[in-house]
């Protein structure tokens, strides 16, 4: 693989900040005289992985697309470089969310359905406002309620490739197990 | 204060006997209650509410999870039936009930604000345990059983809180794990000082009142002379005499407009071949009629 190509893509990727689709790199090269396959690049993506492992960063595949991330080891380091601590996420904001990812697309309704409880409007905004859920339509029912479901930015937060890579909805469980488990 | 300091130390310890996990928020109450010379403490079902009743069972750290807030009569209710280390399918209902109306009224004891949706549990609750207090008679088979319903309704929400819990476990970003990026900065563009002096804003009010008034707003009036009208004219006219110069049909007050109306009518007339219209060397213009001349 020619070196160019994989510093023009790391260079690429370094810059976007931003996870990119194989198509967009293409595109990106193409428009600057490199003529390549897609293949090509991501041969290039496996020699930049190649290259960076003995580095503190690493190319990760997300739903989005490629991009460079800092291995976990040194997050621990990272963290103390903001004085604030990104803040936890809500035990209600995780039920929400959790509800979506793995039913939808649903309504706020169905989330109440299921938490017992009031889904409250600044809940919704806040996932909204993370990009992390989006409308995806309304349901054909009385007072057309909208439908949310989860974007590629939300598995991209979470570094996970598509949906499917969620731990696995458990299921309804019959036996006493149920309690040895949630502590 | 009402109480000597080794009271007061007693008091706190027995409170804390009873329940290890108890908050100063908690203890700070009861103390001044006590403290009011005992005037003021709440009742709870018409007892007074000075000391936490031995038979209420409080879970160790159950004040404090309570005070975390639960996500919802459900995740309470669940929280409750973990404490007893029973089976979801097994749920004694009329146990379960007591427990939870006994935490809505601590809760309420406490001055907690309680969502309704917990009232609503404590309805449904008591619901099913005065069901299971009646004979069951035939019609009741029919109607779907509100304890199996709840149960349903628990183990659901027990998938998606279980599920919630290992979402919670992933490593999120800017969290657990960052971006590496060289990408450059946004830079928001600082917007520039307005530099104004008194002399530019006279001079831009000058230039404002000077501008023409173009907002104002024109009105068309209806045409007050018709040419339809001017055709019959003319052709009244030319029935009497065969021709007569354009200036001779022309009535003096209708100045400009009338020149204009009897122009088009003569236009109008000569072009459905009318009259015809002549203009010899001189500047005057004559119409003459056609039918004078022809028809007649």
């Amino acid at each position: 693989m020619e070196n160019k190509i994989i510093n023009t893509v790391e260079a690429l990727l370094l810059g976007a900040g931003r996870p990119m689709k194989l198509s967009e790199i293409r595109s990106i090269l193409e428009a600057s005289g490199i003529l390549v396959e897609l293949s090509d690049i991501k041969r290039a993506i496996n020699d930049l992985e190649a290259r960076h492992s003995g580095s503190s960063i690493e190319v990760a595949e997300v739903s989005s697309g490629y991009r460079l991330k800092v291995k976990d080891d040194f997050s621990e380091s990272l963290s103390h470089l903001w004085s604030e601590k990104n803040a936890r996420l809500s035990k209600a904001l995780l039920e929400i969310i959790s509800i979506i990812a793995y039913k939808q697309p649903v309504t706020r309704g169905d989330i109440e359905e299921i938490r017992g409880v009031h889904v409250s409007t600044n809940s919704i905004r806040s996932l909204l406002e993370r990009e992390w859920i989006q409308v995806s339509g309304f349901r054909d029912t009385p007072g057309r309620p909208a439908l949310y479901k989860t974007t590629k930015k939300f598995l991209d937060d979470l570094n996970l490739k598509n949906i499917s890579m969620l731990p696995k909805l458990p299921e309804v469980i019959q036996e006493k197990d149920l309690y040895s488990e949630v502590v | 204060m009402y109480f000597k300091g080794k009271n007061l130390i007693q008091e706190i310890n027995t409170i804390c006997c009873i329940n290890k996990a108890i908050t100063l928020h908690y203890v700070v109450f009861i103390m001044q209650n006590i403290a009011k010379n005992q005037l003021e403490i709440p009742l709870v079902k018409g007892q007074p509410f000075d000391s936490i009743p031995d038979d209420l069972f409080i879970p160790p750290n159950a004040l404090e999870l309570v005070l975390e807030s639960f996500s919802g009569p459900m995740d309470l209710l669940l929280y409750l039936i973990k404490k007893e280390n029973i089976d979801i399918l097994e749920l004694d209902v009329s146990a379960i009930t007591d427990q939870y109306i006994e935490y809505i009224e601590l809760m309420d004891a406490l001055k907690f604000e309680l969502a309704a949706e917990y009232l609503v549990m404590a309805a449904t609750l008591a619901e099913i345990k005065s069901r299971v207090m009646l004979p069951i008679t035939e019609e009741d088979e029919d109607e779907e059983d509100p304890k199996l319903a709840l149960i349903a309704r628990l183990q659901e929400y027990q998938r998606y809180k279980t599920a919630s819990e290992n979402i919670a476990m992933l490593p999120l970003v800017d969290r657990d794990f960052f971006v590496a990026s060289a990408a450059a900065p946004r830079i928001k563009q600082k917007e520039p000082s307005i530099e104004i002096s008194i002399k530019d804003i006279a001079n831009t009010m000058q230039e404002i009142l000077e501008r023409p008034k173009l907002t104002n707003s024109h009105h068309i009036d209806f045409e007050e002379l018709s040419t339809q009208e001017r055709i019959q004219i003319l052709l009244e006219i030319l029935n009497q005499r065969e021709i007569i110069s354009f200036s001779q049909t022309l009535r003096k007050k209708e100045g400009k407009k009338g020149v204009v109306v009897t122009f088009l009518a003569s236009l109008e007339l000569a072009k459905d071949g009318y009259v015809t219209l002549v203009q010899n060397k001189s500047d005057q213009i004559y119409l003459r009629s056609n039918n004078a001349k022809g028809a007649l």
